[in-house]
């Protein structure tokens, strides 16, 4: 049987095991919405904005470890795409966005609604396509998928001209897929783990970095074992936290430019690190001439790419992160109990004395609302173990630092690109994955106004997400460096006016709560978690100038830090 | 210490990439994209279709220090359209440059341009009463020699074709 182009397309995310796609219609995508419309087993979300779209794709993405599919329209509705592509690819993210095209004897043609997306989008995809013949599109899906979900994940844009979406074909969807110019690293090289094994086991003030690559590759299990028979302390980027409980004594937290004090002059003072799934970003190394000044550095990563890019390292261990850690557990096996002990234990008692310092202190007696106060209060009521998503800013931080994760894929922010409006779309797609999980959004009113607009979309698909809005009246993290290194010159970080968001969150049919003393902050969040079926809208009166401690200075060493 | 070792490495030196890729449309497009968007130098590039013309061949010189060509490297490793990638400087290789050139060819020029063209085997391929277009091919040292023997005669145009490199020895990329 002959099917039409727009047919084969959800007969290939059927295959694909796709239960939802999120999207925006428009005239080249109409065959595709046809299509939809006769069909029930893959579901269309309909979002109201296409970065939203993306947005949701990409949280759904990040708490399941599966694919996101975004659907958009030729011209405006992949450019409105676009950054939410970059951030699922900063991030290294799953994903496939297929975009409409103006049929083919058009492009090029400066026709309505037409923009180059392959071209567009070039350097924020893992890879893209565009489908030039109908024949072509169930391999075309099967290379996308693939190419997204392997090696290192990122997303993969599929651009299809709206003529070759009405043409008929015969459906057949590719059972494998081999491409000669894409084999994602995966040999694991053995003389470098038993030089690395070697470093190790003679290390006198070790530590762990792990990253982002660590959730994405599934290697929280393989990473516990590691850590816990070295007995080494961990500190976990911003992308990474989760993956080793922020709970267990070894763990020291998060480092880099708002890192704990342990964390970060545990690596300025390490012999040996071993980085796994981790990029060494910018905002995790400070001034590179300064970063690990004494260490030998081991980095397993599972793209060649990341190795001695921005530090050089000693050994590189390039593969899965679960094959890979299997294989160093395997070969560190018996072999723990020649770790320097007495050595350790020094070590140990000098990160202890840093933990001394208690670097994440505040004013917990404080009546004024202190934004760090409602992440641990929410900890609290949510037993730690609810799916965060968050915007960009302080309030980012801030989650990042009290929340405490203690499972993977439990934190789901924007790292890389950094991108304000993440927040909501992104709880939208983990709540439709997780329906019976609990969903947070902590966001600033900065950062929720980005992507105000699907609250609409929880309305109609009936999201009963709690959206923690941390009011502190300014872009928080801007107003923080205007405060540092502008003489308190707040430029554009203040809002004259802004909405009543009670009211907001009520005339999308929501239920709006606003709270403006700390005693009130329990029993409001209390309250908003027994409305099962609603979406909870808190909006909290924050501190105005609270800041995040402690702080890194751009271009200063990890020890070099601003603390309270 | 690692400061002063990366600053001791950092010299930049030339080097001479061969690049299997995909003849796909974009396939160009993506290594170029790729050289402005992290800011690596392309002094040359050649492309065009190999025996199998579903597969691209592609020449491409660079500068830079021993970190920034591995990076340079991994990076158009990392490109899906690329099948193959071989730092030709690493080992003993063949380098070919193609270079035409017409200049004003009158009188006694005339011989003169033909006696260069013997001493570098370059031929002309074309005249007016007034011109000559030549072709030389070579090494880019000896294109910088032509280049210098008729530097007093006047040029009207000059093209050169980027670097061509291929490894010695009796195995190919494939
Ligand atoms: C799309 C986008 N534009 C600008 C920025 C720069 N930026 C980073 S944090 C921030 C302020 C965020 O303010 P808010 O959402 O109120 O959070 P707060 O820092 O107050 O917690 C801005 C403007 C950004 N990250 N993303």
């Amino acid at each position: 049987m002959e099917l039409t182009g727009a047919e084969v397309i959800i007969e290939c995310l059927k295959a694909e095991g796709i239960d939802y796609v999120f999207g925006y219609p428009g005239g080249a995508v109409l065959h595709i919405y046809d299509a939809f419309y006769k069909q029930d087993d893959v579901q269309h979300i309909l979002v109201r904005h296409e970065q939203g779209a993306t947005h949701a794709a990409d949280g759904y993405a990040r708490a399941t470890g599966k694919p996101g599919v975004v659907l958009v329209t030729s011209g405006p509705g992949a450019t409105n795409a676009v950054t939410g592509i970059a951030t699922a690819y900063m991030d290294s993210i799953p994903m496939i966005v297929i975009t409409g095209q103006v049929p083919k004897h058009l492009i090029g043609n400066d026709a309505f609604q037409e923009v180059d997306s392959v071209g567009i989008t070039r350097p924020i995809v893992k890879h893209n396509f565009l489908i030039n013949d109908v024949n072509d599109i169930a391999e075309t899906f099967k290379k996308a998928f693939y190419v997204a979900t392997t090696g290192r994940p990122g997303p993969v844009v599929i651009d299809i001209p709206k003529d070759i979406t009405a043409e008929k074909v015969a459906f057949e969807y590719p059972s494998e897929i081999e491409m000669r110019s894409y084999h994602p690293a995966s040999n694991t090289d053995h003389s470098q783990m038993k030089a690395a094994i070697e470093l190790i086991l003679k290390a006198e003030r070790p530590m762990i970095y792990t990253g982002g690559g660590v959730i994405i590759g599934n290697g929280s299990e393989q990473l516990h074992t590691f850590v816990r028979s070295l007995g080494f302390p961990i500190t976990q980027t911003l992308m990474g936290l989760g993956a080793f409980p922020a709970s267990d004594s070894l763990s020291v937290g998060m480092l880099g430019m708002h890192g704990t004090y342990e964390a970060n002059m545990s690596m300025h003072h390490c012999d040996v690190l071993i980085a796994i799934g981790a990029r060494f970003d910018d905002r995790v190394t400070g001034a590179l001439e300064k970063f690990c000044p004494t260490a030998k550095i081991i980095h397993m990563d599972v793209d060649p790419a990341s190795i001695s890019k921005n530090v050089t390292v000693d050994f590189a261990i390039v593969g899965e992160v679960t094959e890979v850690l299997d294989e160093m557990n395997a070969l560190l096996g018996p072999a723990t109990n020649q770790i320097n002990k007495g050595a350790i234990e020094k070590w140990w008692a000098q990160i202890n004395d840093w933990r001394a310092q208690d670097c994440l202190k505040y004013d917990r007696e404080s009546e004024i609302i202190k934004p760090q106060f409602v992440i641990e209060e929410l900890h609290k009521v949510t037993n730690g173990d609810a799916y965060i998503t968050s915007d960009v800013g302080q309030h980012q931080m801030f989650t990042a630092q009290y929340y405490g994760f203690d499972k993977p894929r439990r934190w789901i922010n924007s790292g890389g690109l950094g991108t304000m409006g993440f927040g909501l779309p992104a709880a939208m797609g983990v709540k439709l994955a997780f329906p019976d999980e609990e969903v947070a959004c902590i966001t600033g009113e900065s950062s929720i106004q980005m992507c105000t607009q699907e609250l609409s979309t929880c309305k109609q698909y009936g999201l009963p997400l709690k959206v923690i809005n941390l009011n502190n009246g300014y872009m928080g993290m801007v107003r923080q460096w205007q405060e540092f290194f502008y003489e308190k010159r707040y430029a554009m970080s203040y809002f004259d006016a802004l909405p009543d968001f009670v009211m907001l969150a009520e005339s999308y049919g929501h239920v709006g709560i606003k709270v403006e003393k700390s005693c009130d902050v329990r029993p409001a969040l209390e309250e908003a978690f027994k409305q099962k079926d609603r979406l909870v809208f808190l909006d909290f009166i924050t501190d105005r100038e609270e800041n995040v401690y402690p702080m890194i200075p751009a271009g200063a060493g990890l020890n070099e830090m601003i603390l309270v | 210490m690692v400061y002063e070792e990366n600053n001791t490495e950092a010299v930049e030196m030339r080097h001479i990439i061969s690049i299997l890729l995909e003849n796909e449309a974009g396939a160009l497009s993506r290594v170029a994209g790729l050289f402005s968007a992290r800011a690596y130098n392309i002094e040359s590039l050649t492309v065009a279709p190999t025996d199998d013309p579903t597969l691209s061949r592609m020449t491409l010189v660079t500068t830079g220090t021993d970190d920034i060509v591995a990076q340079v490297c991994k990076q158009l490793n990392k490109l899906i359209d690329v099948v193959k990638l071989v730092n030709l400087t690493d080992n003993a290789h063949v380098e070919r440059e193609l270079i035409l050139i017409k200049l004003v060819a009158e009188d006694e020029r005339r011989d003169e341009v033909k006696r260069i063209m013997d001493i570098f085997h370059g031929h002309v391929i074309d005249m007016t009463d007034t011109t000559y277009t030549v072709e030389v091919t070579g090494d880019s040292e000896k294109i910088d020699a032509v280049l210098k023997a008729l530097e007093h005669i006047t040029m009207l145009e000059v093209v050169r074709s980027g670097q061509l490199g291929m490894a010695r020895g009796g195995k190919g990329i494939v």
